[in-house]
């Protein structure tokens, strides 16, 4: 009796102490773990309502990083994710319905929000972050009337050339560094009776957004970012002389029928179907855009030189400006005070949702605080290590920075040069129209 | 620690609104009710048309008076309704070339598409009347009815797909033309006729509606007048033109003002299948692009009021025959 006593004692204390060790132990990792997550404060049953155009696949590997924040946080991110963004956006908040936070990529439309008297300025925190992690240029494409209202969530660039590797090397050719090289390449591109240029603009209601990057590519650097700049703040006319130079340039580059095919499919061709087909069967050869394309190649796809796909910088045309960038972001804006609200906003713009967000791959950001080792794919470190740069020019989409209207024509009436065969004079005309 | 109590919270507050809104709005009536019960005599008559009224005249104030007299004031507004720019947004409507084709193209919807609607559902009503399975024939015509009109346009957007020559055709559309031997042509992009293309989608979808109706007015006609034109020598086409067309005339009218208020109205096609561009825009669907895309709203809403004016004649001549058919 006394012996299963003692026994049973001894097993006891023994569970006791495990139990006690399991315990600290787990405690410990998420000490450890949480250690990041200290700076944004300790909450308790918060939710923050974040709304964005980011849809999947991309909106759950994010939401899989969100988790982290709210296991040390206490605050759930309710995300809501949806292609209709910019639409919705402004008739929710004029509706007195506004999220806590949303997801802005146009700072024309964050503009247009902070002039409803509804978005908030950032907290001092978030601003320390911005000041510290970032090139000065985001700052200024959020601030209105001197108050800073948000750091870029994610960036890209838009200044790439997505090719098949396999192709180049069929062709014996190698990525370019000069315009001239790679006028070069699509000559040899002809030569073997492919087309040199993959191109679709269709997008529903925002078709032709595709082009009118081209646009904002060629005049960047042809103009230079000064020019580049007086021309969205509707100082330089689309039929400017300058202007006019550089649509024809683009004309003659990504408009004609033998350096992208049939113009009309262009303009009928979903722009994510624009590369994808055509790099792997080899139809056309090289895709002007955006570093977020990499997401529209197949599950397995490997990316890198000699990979399945690569891209490479846009060349400059000139040695005038350097090697220019043009850079696109989303924004989270916020449309209340709660303290959980700023402390969404600071783990956004903070290293340590960057951090662990780039890990899984798919996506850029401009923050300098990211080590670029935590990006695994060859070409989106390319497209970090530019973007976290703190001094060059980095300009934004030239047409998201217009008035919405303005954009909204632009989009139309560059359809229409595909589409209609609307001059380029024309097309200028009928945008100028709506400054 | 996230737990499955603090995300079920997380929507509690707005259940508990829509809850309490309801508790509310029996609560008080119900008070409303017993004292207005209470009240004997002259007086009783009115207050229970005044108590009865309320409601209604409360949702439809809210959901359609208020925002209609919004919209009016605002469209003689600059595009974040700051300003007051008198008549510049409809001169604007006149004057932008984008937009006068979408009212020419508009007018050729309300022409062409409910004719072809109504005479195909009188057509299909006739033919189909007294056949044997006659309800399954009129179901399979009535179904795309029950697709919304994206739905029905993602459909057709497919049925129009187009690829380059040297690739097989996608689209079923296309594939005909090339079997046919025809030129193989971007049939959303052929302007003029892509307008045509889209109002197949809207006559594909609506049809079965005015067959349903016609057909409903065809079985009422008395047999004894059809069996006295009969009598009389008169069949086929004969019988169809001098017996049934006038017999169901106001309810020809009905469908076809009710076709003509949709097509005015109608943005989800034109909006999911081309977006307006190549030259098939709308006003209804410039519309949604001023107010909800390049946030224009003084623009919009004069296009709103404008897309109203037209409704107004169509929608009293409806009316009007609607009460003339009930009288009959």
């Amino acid at each position: 009796m006394k012996k299963t006593l003692k026994l049973s004692a001894v097993l006891s204390a023994i569970a006791l102490v495990a139990t006690v060790f399991t315990a600290t132990s787990s405690t410990a990792a998420t000490t450890e773990y949480c250690k990041d997550f200290t700076q944004f404060g300790s909450y308790k049953n918060k939710t923050v309502k974040v709304f964005a155009g980011i849809r999947d696949p991309e909106a759950s590997v994010m939401t899989k990083v969100f988790a982290h924040f709210t296991a040390c946080t206490g605050i759930k991110i309710a995300y809501e994710g949806t292609d209709q963004f910019e639409t919705l956006l402004p008739v929710r908040v004029k509706g007195g319905n506004a999220p806590d936070i949303a997801i802005i990529p146009q700072p024309g439309l964050v503009e247009t929000m902070v002039k409803t008297g509804k978005a908030v300025p950032v907290t001092a925190a978030v601003l320390k972050n911005i000041n510290t992690y970032y090139n000065p240029a985001w700052k200024a494409f959020t601030t209105v009337k001197g108050k800073v209202y948000g750091a870029p969530f994610g960036a890209s660039s838009k200044s790439l050339v997505w090719y098949s590797p396999a192709q180049f090397k069929a062709l014996g050719v190698t990525v370019p560094k000069t315009w001239a090289q790679m006028d070069a390449i699509a000559a040899k591109f002809k030569a073997a009776g492919k087309l040199p240029w993959c191109a679709g603009i269709e997008s529903g209601a925002a078709t032709g957004w595709a082009a009118t990057d081209w646009i904002e590519e060629m005049a960047l650097r042809e103009l230079g970012p000064d020019k580049y700049n007086m021309w969205w703040q509707g100082k330089l006319k689309f039929s400017s002389p300058e202007m006019q130079g550089v649509m024809n340039k683009v004309a003659a580059w990504l408009g004609t029928e033998a350096q992208v095919g049939n113009l009309q499919s262009v303009a009928t061709r979903k722009f994510q179907d624009a590369g994808v087909p055509g790099l792997k069967d080899g139809t056309c050869g090289m895709l002007q855009q955006a570093s977020f394309y990499s997401s529209m190649f197949p599950a397995g796809t490997t990316f890198g030189p000699g990979k399945d796909a690569d891209a490479f910088y846009l060349p400059a045309t000139n040695s005038k400006f350097g090697n220019p960038i043009e850079g696109a972001g989303e924004f989270p804006v916020a449309f209340s005070k709660k303290p959980e609200v700023g402390a969404v906003q600071a783990y956004f713009s903070s290293p340590a949702y960057g951090t662990e967000r780039a890990k899984l791959g798919g996506w850029t950001s401009a923050n300098s605080g990211i080590a670029l080792s935590a990006y695994t794919d060859p070409v989106l470190k390319v497209v970090a290590q530019s973007l976290q740069s703190k001094k060059g020019a980095i300009v934004f989409d030239a047409s998201d920075l217009m008035p919405t209207a303005v954009n909204g024509a632009f989009w139309k009436e560059i359809t229409k040069f595909y589409a209609e065969g609307k001059s380029m004079k024309d097309v200028a005309a009928a945008i100028d129209a709506n400054w | 620690m996230i737990t499955f109590g603090s995300i079920l919270s997380s929507s509690w507050p707005k259940i508990f609104q829509i809850i309490s809104v309801i508790v509310l709005f029996f609560g008080f009536y119900g008070i409303a009710f017993a004292a207005g019960a209470r009240i004997k005599g002259k007086k009783q008559n009115s207050l229970a048309i005044g108590l009865f009224l309320v409601p209604a005249l409360i949702l439809v104030m809210t959901g359609l008076g208020i925002p209609a007299i919004q919209t009016f004031i605002e469209s003689f507004k600059n595009a974040d309704s700051s300003k007051w720019v008198g008549l510049a947004n409809y001169t604007n409507a006149v004057k932008d070339p984008d937009i006068r084709l979408a009212f020419i193209n508009t007018i050729s919807w309300v022409v062409i598409s409910p004719v072809i609607v109504t005479t195909l559902g009188i057509t299909l009503a006739t033919m189909l009347n007294k056949m044997k399975r006659e309800a399954f024939a009129k179901s399979l015509i009535f179904m795309p009815m029950a697709i919304s009109f994206v739905g029905g346009s993602l459909i057709w957007n497919l049925m129009y797909a187009y690829q380059e020559p040297n690739r097989p055709q996608t689209g079923l559309v296309g594939q005909i033309m090339v079997w046919l031997g025809f030129e193989l042509k971007h049939l959303l992009l052929w302007s003029p006729w892509n307008n045509l293309f889209l109002m197949v989608v809207y006559i594909w979808g609506f049809t079965g509606f005015g067959m349903v109706i016609l057909s409903a007015a065809i079985k009422g006609i008395p047999t004894e007048i059809e069996e006295a034109a009969q009598l009389d020598g008169a069949t086929g086409f004969r019988l169809f033109r001098t017996i049934t067309v006038p017999m169901v005339r106001t309810t020809i009218i009905v469908v076809l003002t009710t076709a003509m208020v949709g097509t005015l109205k109608l943005f989800d096609v034109i909006h999911t299948m081309t977006g307006g561009n190549f030259k098939t825009d709308v006003l209804s669907n410039r519309m949604f692009d001023e107010n909800f895309v390049y946030l224009n709203y003084g623009r919009g809403s004069a296009l709103a009021v404008l897309i109203f004016l037209g409704v107004i004649p169509i929608t009293y001549y409806n009316i009007r025959s609607l009460r003339l058919e009930r009288k009959h």
